[in-house]
């Protein structure tokens, strides 16, 4: 059968199982906006839902919560020109996250692109870098295709964002409809199985080790690999800690969990990777906020790194036994050849420096503590919630003092560490898993980088609750600037904060200001059993700083702060 | 970092593409962002046509070359990387130079493009235009001692190389990276 492009697309992503866009139209987009709506008229009951959010970085977000949630590539659908750099910020998160996303853009016609045309951005070029694959489509012909590959590319090997541009021209063309059953991209074969013959050296390495410290990252919520990890761990009895990225890897709870480490980590993972003499590393990838000072860390550690991109081996440390594969593939092997670990000396040691260092805080009777929300919102979900973060001294608290308990269900932008990342994500999430509680952690200076979303929420009647901890300020700068720049606040004050409650209110959200810590259990209370999404803006403690943390340029066993 | 591991080398690589739109700009933007160099590039059509084949000359540090190689692989449209530097190969580069020729010098000038095997290709009334083809010491040889004539251009146009014996670059077998551990 003959198609237009424009259909052809729909019926593709149809195809591939895609039943959720986000996006917002224009121009250049508009046949294929008007091919979705006829497809959904002819589908009355199993069409794809389209999700207007209020700006396209909304929509990036968006989709990128909804991945994380599922797993499953989220689908983008933008104009081109404005429509289509409004995503930058969305793309380059997913990028630096491993995101599944496949972003659609139009484009203008072929005819004019490289003429300065109304709303042309070579989007292809902007976005080089910050994609992991991208197509412009030149022949209706290859359409089905790319999308088959785009979806491919997205979801397997290290993840991450896919970009179609889609000129008008292209989208009318017509050409025979034909869903390729097959994917055969010859430069794109990521490696599964690990070398039987590396793993097997990595066991020995494990059994010989006197302190051994598994270092576990986003690879295993992103491979799905939950698991297989447990599994490991809990065979070998190994002190583990698991990365911001990687939280719910292993339950927060579990004995053997020593929280996450680095800058904003515990004291007990930081002094765990400086003492100890083995680093199991699985699909984590040595980050800058995690090492400190490079060339401090872990002195005495030999290496094994398991990761599915070769690129992430060696690039930032040295590593001694690299295993490129699939994490999920991986642990079993090594899992089936060590056994117990001999080391009760060692998980003592880590036992100790966990009771003696937790995260810790000092209630006040008069004042909101921001980390007492986080426990209080733990103590009424007990992990059982989505929580969303957006960036800032809050993204850490909600890090440090929530107990993470399974994967996928802690969405926060690790890498790129996006402002306005964090509603957005929580209505993607909130769409994703319907009957969840998705409760959205933002601070009074992000939430307003994203808050026309709010309108999205109502509209679609999504129950998401985000919890503004105010401060006042730009938290996390202002603390900054307090330890390093002599308390010189340049440009981190927000007291002229616009009232949170009445702006949610404006936009039929339930809108609450909670000041007194009397006033906060009963609130949250309320707001989780609302039937709607809610805002409450949580006014805190404004000069409370994230503690421990390890300076810049310093090791991470010289960490300061957070002791009783 | 060992001694020898922390000196820098130039490499050559060899790097089978798609050959597509766009590749080249992929590869030259890799190269800027990671903060990679790039000596030469060059890159033509291979016997398939689907594929075309870069050499790329670079040098860093054994740690630089093993995360370019790995960076190269991770593109989608690369289909192989391979480092030839240490493996059995031939690197040819080519080389045009405009010298100046006043017909009280012609004769010398010929004289020494006969001794490196390199030819006129082009003879004007006050210049000569040499080719040469030969690895990059040859070439500077040449370039070296049509100097004191009055070298008015010289264009070259970056190396090639294929590993000797029967071994080929380009081989069916994709994605498994060379440089990988
Ligand atoms: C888009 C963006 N702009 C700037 C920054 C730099 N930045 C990091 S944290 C922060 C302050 C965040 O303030 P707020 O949202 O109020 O959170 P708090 O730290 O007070 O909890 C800023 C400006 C960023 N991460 N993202």
């Amino acid at each position: 059968m003959k198609l237009k492009g424009c259909d052809i697309l729909i019926e593709a992503l149809k195809k591939q199982g895609v039943e959720t866009i986000f996006g917002y139209s224009g121009g250049a987009a508009l046949h294929i906006f008007d091919a979705l709506y006829k497809f959904n008229d002819a589908h009355k009951e199993d069409g794809i839902q389209f999700v207007m959010t209020r700006q396209e970085a909304g929509a990036t977000h968006a989709a990128d919560g909804y991945a994380r949630v599922t797993g499953k590539a989220g689908v983008v659908l933008v104009t081109s020109g404005p429509g289509a750099t409004n995503c930058v910020t969305g793309i380059a998160t997913a990028q630096m996250d491993s995101i599944p996303m496949v972003v659609i853009t139009g484009q203008v016609p072929s005819n004019l692109i490289g003429n300065d045309a109304f709303q042309e951005t070579d989007f292809v070029g902007v976005t080089r870098p910050i994609v992991k694959h991208s197509y412009l489509v030149h022949h209706v012909e290859d359409l089905a295709r790319v999308v088959r590959e785009a979806f491919h590319i997205a979801e397997t090997g290290r993840p991450g964002p896919v970009l179609i541009d889609f000129p008008k021209d292209v989208q009318i063309a017509e050409t025979e409809w034909e869903w390729p059953e097959t994917v055969d991209i010859r430069g794109y074969k990521p490696k599964l199985d690990g070398h039987r013959r590396q793993v097997r050296r990595a066991a020995d390495l494990i059994m010989q080790a006197q302190r051994p410290l598994v270092y576990g990252g986003g690879g295993i919520v992103l491979g799905d690999a939950s698991p297989e990890f447990r599994e490991f761990v809990w065979k070998t009895q190994i002190p583990t800690t698991v990365t911001l990225m990687g939280l719910g890897a292993l339950p927060e709870t579990d004995p053997l969990a020593l929280k996450m480490p680095g800058m904003h980590g515990s004291r007990a993972a930081n002094y765990a990777f400086q003492d100890c003499d083995l680093i199991i590393a699985v699909g984590s990838r040595f980050d800058d906020r995690v090492t400190g000072k490079l060339e401090k860390f872990a002195p005495n550690a030999k290496i094994i790194h398991i990761d599915i991109d070769p690129s992430a081996i060696s690039k930032n440390v040295h590593v001694d036994i690299p295993i490129v594969g699939h994490v999920k593939r991986v642990l079993p092997m090594l899992t089936e050849m060590v056994d117990k670990t001999d080391v009760d000396a060692w998980r003592h040691q880590c036992a100790m420096w966990k009771e003696r260092y937790p995260f810790r805080f000092e209630p006040k009777t008069d004042v909101i503590k921001p980390q007492q929300v986080i426990e209080e919102i733990w103590d009424i979900t007990r992990g059982d919630a989505i929580l969303a973060t957006d960036v800032g001294q809050h993204q850490m608290w909600a890090g440090q003092h929530y107990q993470h308990i399974e994967p996928r269900r802690w969405l926060t932008s690790g890498g790129l560490g996006t402002m306005g990342y964090g509603m957005p994500a929580a209505l993607g999430a909130q769409l994703a898993a319907p009957d969840d509680l998705v409760v959205c952690i933002s601070g009074d200076g992000s939430i307003m980088m994203n808050i026309q979303e709010l309108a999205t929420l109502a509209t679609e009647k999504l129950n998401v609750k985000t919890v503004i901890l105010n401060n006042n300020w730009l938290g996390m700068v202002r603390q900054w600037q307090e330890l390093l720049y002599e308390e010189r606040y340049s440009a981190s004050d927000l007291h002229d904060n616009p009232d949170f409650a009445r702006i949610a209110d404006a936009f039929g959200v339930k809108g609450m200001r909670i000041s007194h810590p009397d006033e906060l259990r009963p609130a949250l209370d309320e707001a989780f059993a609302h039937d709607g999404p809610v805002v409450m803006d949580v006014m805190v403690d404004e000069m409370e700083n994230v503690y421990p943390m390890v300076p810049a340029g310093a090791a991470l066993d010289e960490m300061v702060g957070g002791l009783a | 970092m060992m001694a020898a591991e922390a000196t820098e080398r130039r490499h050559i690589i060899s790097v089978l593409v798609e050959n597509q739109f766009g590749v080249l700009a992929r590869i030259a933007s890799l190269f800027t962002g990671k903060g990679f160099n790039i000596d030469s590039l060059t890159v033509a059509e291979t016997l398939d046509p689907g594929l075309s084949r870069m050499t790329v000359v670079t040098h860093g540090n054994v740690a630089v070359i093993e995360q370019t190689c790995k960076q190269l692989n991770k593109l989608v449209d690369v289909v192989r990387v391979t480092d030839l530097t240490d493996e059995p190969h031939v690197e040819r580069e080519m080389v045009l130079i405009k010298v100046n020729a006043e017909s009280s010098h012609r004769g010398e000038i010929i004289q020494i493009v006969e001794v490196f095997r390199s030819r006129v290709v082009d003879v004007a009334p006050r210049t000569l235009t040499v080719e040469m083809t030969g690895d990059e010491g040859k070439i500077t040889a040449l370039v070296n001692m049509l100097r004191p004539y009055g070298v008015v251009d010289v264009v070259r146009t970056g190396k090639v190389a294929i590993g000797r014996g029967n071994h080929a670059v380009v081989r069916e077998s994709a994605g498994d990276s060379v440089a990988a551990g």
